[in-house]
């Protein structure tokens, strides 16, 4: 009886072990876990690229969206009349190779690249970028978000600065503006004034975003939500020589250590989004390769200037000199980033590399605040932010080191957070003391930073600290409209001191985004805007 | 029992609606503006209001309601305000694949739990006992988070036998038919991509099946040790009936009514709470689906996902209900 006993009870974890193991016995060495980069080295098989980030798009028709995650896709789908630099923002050609710009900056006129064809087979030609701009300027901000907000409205609206587009020949379009506006050319190059097929969104209408069809280096298969999007080569790509990958994959992993893991076990080729203190882990693996992707953005500490203390300058500047911000970048973005001094990193042009930075001197700020009457220090409300952003690895670590940098000039901090869309709606109704936040730029131009985040114009949107300075605002504008360079860099260095000296920030840092990739993946170069055109990436 | 059933579901109704109604009023407390969020950190001031309009968050929230209410009754559920989609449309593979999870979660705690469960009060307080309920107690209070990063580093890094996230090998895909991968794969034919399939589930289904698994080893036990104790057991085992049979064949059936409710229950529970493991192992299921229209104040998308999690969680307990009867024909539905 005893023995039989024994026979069921081992008959019975017998069960219990082949039921837990089934998934591990059901399959054998036969078939390679994925990822298996052994895959791509052999001749003859397709090269894959698989890249993690943290999010889906949320459209895939560029004009419609306003999202990061869209633009990674979108960016290798469709083409801009003219391109950013390989890793910065100077302006090549693109599906215009050449164009010209009168001498009063109000009329543009471009040659077009001939024989190219959409995807769908239909020819891309001057009609074909008339028929773009005709659907762009006919929409609403509703629709298209940034078309209104980089080209000043819509249609007949007074601020809308395109007067008309016209095809002058097969291959040439002109444009004619209302006024002289700078950073023409930046704009056209942004990832959401792709040129789509006029065929293909006449046949898809509102589906478009589903079934995205352009000029560029990939063509679109499928998207499963929230899961993956496949985009295969386009074997007629205008560019000679490109794409050199037969497929790529964008898969959302949004936990980041899941995505780090993914790519250690060779799931992925490619991983957006790799946190600072992941850097050395990365950088330590053989196996592994760290991409710096070059600064466009800044994180800073804002003051609400409509408030108290904060309406004195001095409160201000004394805060300046509280913050220790080497420490800071030290700590939270492990060294992986640059102390800034101005509203905008150093990238953009017009840059005032002779501003001198406030620097850390606790005694200074007690001095200033006494001058402003507050010897004995205020109480505050910091708030942090809820969630880590390039230019913000983690927003609560950051306020509770600023917190005891204030304490040490007799300024009491209480910490707030909130849930994310509360806070920027908060922020932007001026109900914060001070505010932790940032900015990524859309098109490496100085007015993207300066004019949107500083100026009278922007409060209640952008300029959260409800700052206003009409002799900024006069320079500012004047800028807008100066088409020569270098004048308009001069503008461009005034505001930063203008800025500077009334300190409605204290700006923090300039961070360096990181991705890592597998060593087999080759000529990845990480663009400043976020979205990276894969066209010339090689698997080896 | 037919009656009964059409009882059960009139008892629905109200139990639904009044859920649409808690949930549509506390959606609405939630501060923030979705038109903000939408159109992002650089919109103005009047595309935001255009599109307050068009999305009809002017409206009192009365009339916002019975429009919603309106719209259920001819089965749409609104259109998502980020993708601009209806979410009648959208919704099913996200729903399909926080199903095949769940299920392979609940068939995993099911197997190990109940058979665990019995293996401890068979021999109650062997070393066996002590350490199941030892490895319960730890299962009940593992962070899911850390126990899947875990499996992942251990699993997939280390020993790389099994993937670490996602569905499916995306260089070789399935081909997707009912969304329901394991099933798309057999009606394919296509083996070695089940295996593929099914390699994937492990990792996320056992970080999900822990906890019900743990609650259900517990009370399989404590429910075990109950019957075992009563005449009927001991009649049978003095009849000199082999133990293996009295226990599976004789002592289960009247031990697992209870646990027949816990499956239920936690079988509700996977499908509304695998968030934390879905973003982890980078599953697309409904509870990521739901997630993500929170922090984009997607409310028809949040509204409607809570109310089809909500309506499948009724459902299984109404087929639990239904199940007992068949266990037990004592059990009586009128």
């Amino acid at each position: 009886m005893r023995k039989k006993k024994l026979v069921s009870l081992a008959f019975l974890m017998l069960l219990l072990l082949a039921t837990a193991l089934y998934g591990c016995s059901s399959d054998n060495a036969s078939e390679n876990t994925e990822g298996d980069s052994g895959d791509t080295e052999k001749s003859g098989d397709p090269k894959v690229l698989i890249f993690g980030r943290g999010g889906d798009s949320v459209s895939l028709d560029p004009i419609a969206v306003t999202d990061g995650e869209s633009y990674k896709v979108t960016k290798n789908i469709f083409d801009t009349l003219v391109n950013f630099g390989e890793q910065d923002t100077e302006i090549h050609p693109g599906l215009a190779t050449e164009w010209t710009a009168a001498e009063d900056g109000l009329t543009y006129t471009f040659t077009l690249e001939e024989g190219v064809k959409f995807h769908d087979g239909t020819d891309f030609n001057a009609e074909a970028v008339v028929a773009n701009f005709e659907r762009w300027a006919g929409g609403d901000a509703d629709k298209f978000p940034y078309y209104g907000s980089m080209f000043g409205g819509f249609g007949d609206e007074e601020g809308h600065v395109i007067e008309s587009v016209t095809a002058t020949g097969d291959y040439e379009v002109e444009f004619k503006l209302k006024r002289p506006q700078a950073p023409f050319l930046k704009n056209l190059a942004m990832s959401s004034f792709g040129i789509a097929s006029p065929a293909a969104i006449e046949a898809a209408g509102d589906k478009f975003g589903d079934a995205p069809v352009g000029t560029g280096p990939f063509k679109f298969v499928e998207w499963k939500r929230n899961d993956s999007i496949t985009i295969e080569k386009n074997p007629d790509y205008w560019v000679e020589g490109e794409p050199k990958l037969d497929q790529v994959v964008f898969r959302s992993i949004p936990d980041n250590s899941a995505r780090l893991n993914a790519l250690l076990s060779g799931e992925i080729d490619l991983a957006d989004g790799i946190t600072p203190s992941d850097g050395a882990t990365v950088e330590g693996n053989a196996d592994l390769q760290l991409f710096e992707r070059p600064s466009m953005n800044v994180g800073y500490l804002g003051l609400t200037t409509t408030r108290e203390p904060f309406d004195d300058p001095k409160v201000r500047q004394a805060m300046n000199h509280a913050i220790d911000k080497q420490a800071l970048v030290d700590a939270f973005f492990e060294g992986r980033g640059e102390v800034a001094k101005n509203p905008m990193p150093p990238v953009i042009s017009g840059y005032n590399e002779d501003i001198e930075d406030y620097d850390y001197n606790p005694e200074k700020a007690k001095q200033l605040l006494a001058e402003a009457g507050l010897p004995d220090g205020f109480e505050m409300e910091l708030y942090a932010m809820p969630v880590p952003r390039p230019y913000m690895p983690d927003g609560q670590k950051v306020a509770e080191a600023i917190q005891k940098n204030l304490a040490d000039v007799g300024v009491t901090a209480k910490i707030v957070s909130f849930e994310w869309a509360t806070y920027l709606e908060k922020a932007a109704n001026g109900e914060a003391d001070a505010f932790l936040l940032g900015w990524t730029g859309d098109n490496g131009d100085a007015d993207n930073f300066l004019y949107v985040l500083l100026d009278q114009d922007n409060i209640g949107s952008n300029n959260y600290t409800y700052y206003k300075n009409q002799e900024l605002h006069d320079i500012l504008i004047e800028a807008q409209t100066e088409v020569d360079e270098d004048k308009r860099n001069e503008l461009y260095k005034q505001a930063q001191v203008i800025i500077h000296e009334d300190a409605p920030w204290v700006p923090l840092a300039h961070s360096t985004p990181l991705l890592a990739g597998g060593k087999n993946v080759v000529d990845f170069k990480a663009h400043p805007t976020g979205s990276d055109k894969l066209a010339s990436v090689d698997l080896k | 029992m037919l009656h009964y059933i059409g009882r059960r579901i009139l008892q629905l109704i109200p139990v639904l609606l009044g859920m649409t109604f808690i949930v549509f009023l506390i959606i609405r407390a939630i501060p923030g503006d979705p038109a903000q969020v939408i159109l992002g950190q650089q919109a103005s001031e009047e595309a935001i209001k255009a599109l307050r309009t068009t999305l009809g968050l002017d409206n009192p929230w009365y009339i916002q309601y019975f429009d919603y209410l309106k719209g259920l009754l001819t089965g749409d559920l609104g259109e998502s305000l980020r993708t601009r989609t209806p979410v009648v449309d959208e919704v099913w593979p996200y729903l399909a694949a926080t199903i095949e999870l769940s299920v392979f979660a609940i068939i995993i705690a099911v197997i190990i739990g109940i058979n665990a469960g019995i293996i401890s009060a068979w021999f109650q307080n062997s070393w066996f006992d002590y350490l199941a309920m030892i490895i319960a107690l730890i299962g009940v209070s593992m962070p899911i988070f850390w126990l899947g990063l875990m499996n992942q580093w251990i699993f997939s890094i280390e020993l790389g036998i099994l993937p670490t996230t996602g569905r499916e090998n995306v260089r070789d895909p399935v081909d997707v038919i009912t969304n329901f991968y394991v099933i798309d794969t057999l009606i394919t034919g296509q083996f070695d991509q089940l295996s593929t399939v099914l390699k994937h589930l492990i990792l996320p289904g056992t970080a999900l099946a822990t906890i019900p698994m743990a609650i259900i080893a517990r009370m399989t036990r404590s429910s075990m040790l109950e019957v075992m104790r009563s005449d009927y057991v001991r009649t049978a085992r003095a009849k000199g009936l082999k133990m293996f049979w009295v226990v599976y064949k004789h002592a289960l059936k009247n031990a697992i009514i209870p646990v027949l409710t816990i499956i239920g229950l936690q079988m509700g529970l996977l499908l509304g709470g695998a968030i934390l493991t879905e973003t982890i192992f980078g599953w697309p299921g409904i509870g990521r689906y739901i997630y993500e229209a929170i922090g984009f104040r997607d409310y028809p998308v949040i509204q409607s996902g809570i109310l089809i999690v909500a309506f499948i969680f009724v459902m299984i307990n109404l087929f639990v209900d239904l199940l007992y009867g068949l266990i037990d024909p004592r059990i009586k539905y009128d």
